[in-house]
């Protein structure tokens, strides 16, 4: 109940990280240890030789697993490509899809994404698709066999929060698997509202890595998802028109 | 002519997989890398005998930070 597993895999997090946008691999480092987190995101790119330390060694030293994704696909084939050669690399059959549909938006291309879907689960892999709030999408994905869903809140890197909580709170209805919500997350109290929606876990890269402080939105970000799952499970109050006293009337005295 | 990571590579055709690498300062056991030779997965057990054509395109990748 308090943890969450995926495809079998179970994490005491209910946060991820990205990786990408950190001014240094310091802070990096330290943000993940401030988060809590246990499953980081890494993009797949040419080797530069010029490039100083190692990724993988950093992440190995901070104790996370990788999560690799299909960052900057656009066609199903490079995105099952990308997945192939990410397992050739990392020795791990997880991947999170994303095949983007459009340069400004970022968002999803549909009909790319299932197609790579089916390709790579049928290859055995661990599919964690980034999709649109389309609880229809989101069902599909689950029908082809993903181990879990990922919804953006709002377009990647927007910081625009969650734009329709009420189609996240419609894909926790229409899916069993775990759901994490991506992509959009600005401050730690949109981590919370997902939580609140029935997410089982965040993703946040941008919102902690780009944040004047990393380390504090890290923690501030592991803080919100833990408060966002405990208010889930104890049932908010239902939202009223008017209000309702929470002082009893009984015994008030007569002063004037 | 061989390209290495979309650059015109020292390389000649017959040299293998683990020669370009080479190029790039890696060696047979580099950790976090895969490659792709003209679009195909080249698995690390097949670097050392898998010998290039002489207009290979030939990718190697590793992890970079990313979302």
């Amino acid at each position: 109940m308090n943890e969450l597993v995926i495809a079998g895999r179970t994490l005491r997090s209910r946060l991820l990280l990205g990786t990408g946008g950190f001014p240094s691999q310091e802070l990096m480092s330290e943000a993940i240890a401030a988060s809590g987190t246990e499953l980081v995101t890494v993009a797949l790119r040419r080797v530069d030789p010029a490039a100083r330390g190692s990724l993988v060694e950093v992440l190995d030293r901070a104790g996370v697993s990788l999560l690799p994704n299909t960052a900057g696909c656009h066609t199903a084939r490079d995105a099952v490509m990308t997945a192939q050669l990410a397992r050739e690399a990392f020795e791990t059959d997880w991947i999170k899809l994303e095949v983007i549909g459009d340069e400004d938006t970022l968002l999803p291309d549909a009909p790319e994404l299932l197609r790579a879907a089916e390709e790579l689960v049928d290859d055995g892999f661990v599919v964690l698709p980034y999709t649109t709030d389309d609880p229809v999408l989101a069902r599909r994905l689950a029908d082809l066999g993903c181990a879990a869903v990922m919804p953006l809140g709002s377009p990647i890197g927007s910081g625009m929060g969650i734009r329709n909580p009420y189609n996240i709170a419609l894909i926790r209805e229409a899916v069993e698997l775990p759901v994490v919500l991506d992509a959009g997350i600005g401050t730690a109290s949109d981590a919370a509202l997902a939580m609140e929606l029935g997410c089982d876990a965040v993703m946040a890269a941008s919102a902690i890595a780009r944040a004047q402080d990393p380390v504090a939105m890290a923690l501030a970000m592991r803080h919100g998802v833990e408060a966002g799952r405990l208010a889930r499970g104890a049932g908010r109050i239902p939202r009223r028109r008017y209000a309702t006293a929470s002082s009893s009337d009984v015994g008030l005295a007569e002063l004037t | 002519m061989i390209l290495l990571n979309g650059e015109r590579a020292d390389l000649a055709g017959g040299e293998t997989v683990l020669a370009a690498l080479a190029r790039l300062g890696l060696e047979a056991d580099a950790r976090g890398v895969a490659v792709a030779v003209d679009g195909e997965v080249v698995p690390r057990g097949r670097w050392e005998s898998f010998t290039l054509g002489e207009d290979a395109r030939v990718e190697v990748l590793t992890a970079s930070q990313g979302g």
